[in-house]
């Protein structure tokens, strides 16, 4: 079981959180107008990168608020923790 | 050289010390007419009808590790066809039809062992939707029959249908037909057949990039073993599809999950059949060493580390011990995990890429196995003729743009 860091509170174990999938993925403004290619790369298609990998977690049985996480898909380590809104961290990119 | 009862006799008397190797391990050519990516089953499998029913011998199956070391050799080997709609009963029926035949195919025993499946139903919710999957199954000739609680502990007699459980089992849908295989045999199976027939199984041989000439067609495939060239090639990379796709820059619909799966200490045999629990998440059979294998669930997140979180196998034994309380005092030998391909709606990719040249067998997600010998047929037709089997066409990768989705959801019986 992981030991996930909410960055409201703090260090807890995976089975409270709940995990939201890929992250920074923005809904576009404007869909109407979006091919049908562009809105199936935003709804199916995701990066499922061996290695770092920015993704959203929920602290369901917690806080119950969201934040994202940076996370190394080959080692299950967590890099980095941060709050919904701020920018992934510098340093977190590319291969640990 | 085949298997017969002769073959075992001379060799027997020879204290088995004879046995020819089972296929080569030749060095990699500089040009093949095909590849394929992935020694797995269904690589194998697709290579061996391609030698076998298109004539192209002049291929290569390229593996990175060891054959059937990802996911053939990580599963719970459950074979059934019992989907809900027409485009899935089609693929999973055409696979379970070549099971049927599969040893005598191969001159190899598979161990198809047609023992039954029986997925069980917990609540009301369960009822009506395997009752919609019986009657779907049997509009497309599928057998699937609906059973009480004490006809399915009829069946399989360590079942409990104790009322006061925290999920009672309130009937049970079975198809007879539906059993396990020994999943290393399937692929060593392949591996032989597509051997003898020329094909070049090269293991310990990653594929690093793909070269493609002016017009943007495939034109070679760049490996730890060198550069070989080529026109056509067909991906089978399980979990690790969105990995050598990148490669060739194209991102996939996928998630990759690790799946787990654990067996116990070998014992007599006392399980008849194989279990499925969708609602509370457990399935169950023996294998013929006595062990029994148990399946668990995914994790949540994303993964490539062919583990898993404990708590997500407890669950699963937590099941187990309700429905089958003797098996309480059974201790686990092993656990491991697979990572499993899923695709938004949990049926898999075959067909054509944007990349001319390059084809794709992905997104089994957790019930692959099953589908091994029809996932490879296909694919080795729709790589051959350049266009999509008849069978494998609605699950082209264009669906997710066009919006024709198979929602297998309820089918795929793993809750993730």
């Amino acid at each position: 079981m992981l030991l996930i860091t909410c960055p409201y509170c703090g260090p807890r174990p995976e089975i409270e959180f709940r995990c939201g999938g890929e992250a920074h993925i923005a809904r576009p403004a404007d869909a109407e107008a979006l091919s049908d290619a562009a809105w199936a790369d935003y709804l199916f298609y995701r990066t499922n990168p061996k290695g770092r990998h920015a993704e959203r977690w929920i602290h369901q049985h917690g806080c119950q608020r969201w934040f994202n996480a940076v996370r190394d898909t080959a080692s299950d380590a967590f890099v980095a923790t941060y709050r919904m809104g701020e920018k992934r961290p510098p340093g977190t990119e590319g291969e640990p | 050289m085949r298997f017969s009862a002769l073959s075992l006799l001379t060799n027997a008397l020879t204290a088995n010390a004879r046995w020819p190797r089972q296929w080569r391990s030749p060095e990699p050519k500089s040009a093949y007419d095909a590849v394929i990516v992935g020694g797995g089953g269904h690589g194998l499998a697709t290579a061996y009808y391609m030698a076998k029913e298109h004539r192209m011998t002049n291929i290569a199956v390229l593996e990175k590790g060891w054959l059937g070391g990802g996911n053939t050799g990580r599963n719970t080997t459950i074979i059934r066809s019992n989907y809900l709609y027409d485009e899935s009963a089609a693929i999973y029926e055409h696979a379970l039809k070549l099971w049927e035949g599969l040893s005598r195919e191969l001159n190899y025993n598979v161990m198809y062992s047609p023992r039954g499946v029986m997925m069980l139903a917990h609540n009301t919710h369960d009822v009506q939707s395997f009752k919609r999957h019986i009657y779907a199954n049997r509009l497309n000739g599928i057998d699937n029959e609906w059973l009480t609680p004490a006809q399915a502990k009829a069946f399989c007699p360590p079942l409990n249908i104790a009322k006061d459980i925290r999920y009672p089992v309130v009937g049970a849908a079975l198809q007879r037909r539906g059993g396990v295989a020994r999943h290393d045999a399937v692929a060593w199976g392949y591996a032989r057949g597509a051997d003898r027939l020329g094909v070049d199984i090269i293991q310990n041989c990653e594929v690093t990039g793909f070269r493609r000439d002016a017009a943007g067609a495939i034109a070679a495939v760049e490996t730890t073993r060198g550069l070989i060239s080529t026109r056509r090639i067909g991906v089978v990379a399980a979990g690790h599809t969105s990995v050598v796709m990148a490669r060739a820059g194209l991102r996939m619909p996928l998630e990759s999950f690790p799946l787990q799966a654990l067996v116990s200490e070998p014992v007599k045999p006392i399980f008849p059949c194989v279990v499925m629990s969708n609602t509370i998440h457990a399935y169950i059979s023996q294998s013929d060493k006595g062990e029994l294998v148990i399946g668990a669930g995914t994790d949540q997140y994303v993964s490539y580390s062919q583990q898993g979180g404990i708590h997500v196998t407890a669950h699963t034994l937590d099941a187990i011990c309700e429905l089958v309380p003797e098996f309480r005092r059974m201790r686990m030998l092993r656990n491991w995990g697979g990572i499993v391909d899923t695709t938004y709606d949990r049926s898999p990719i075959i067909g054509r890429t944007p990349i001319p040249g390059l084809f794709v067998n992905c997104g089994w997600g957790t019930g692959g196995f099953k589908a091994t010998p029809g996932s490879g047929h296909v694919f080795a037709w729709t790589i051959a003729k350049g266009e999509p089997h008849p069978i494998a066409a609605p699950f082209a990768l264009d669906r997710f743009r066009t919006g024709r989705l198979i929602d297998e959801a309820a089918a795929a019986a793993v809750a993730h």
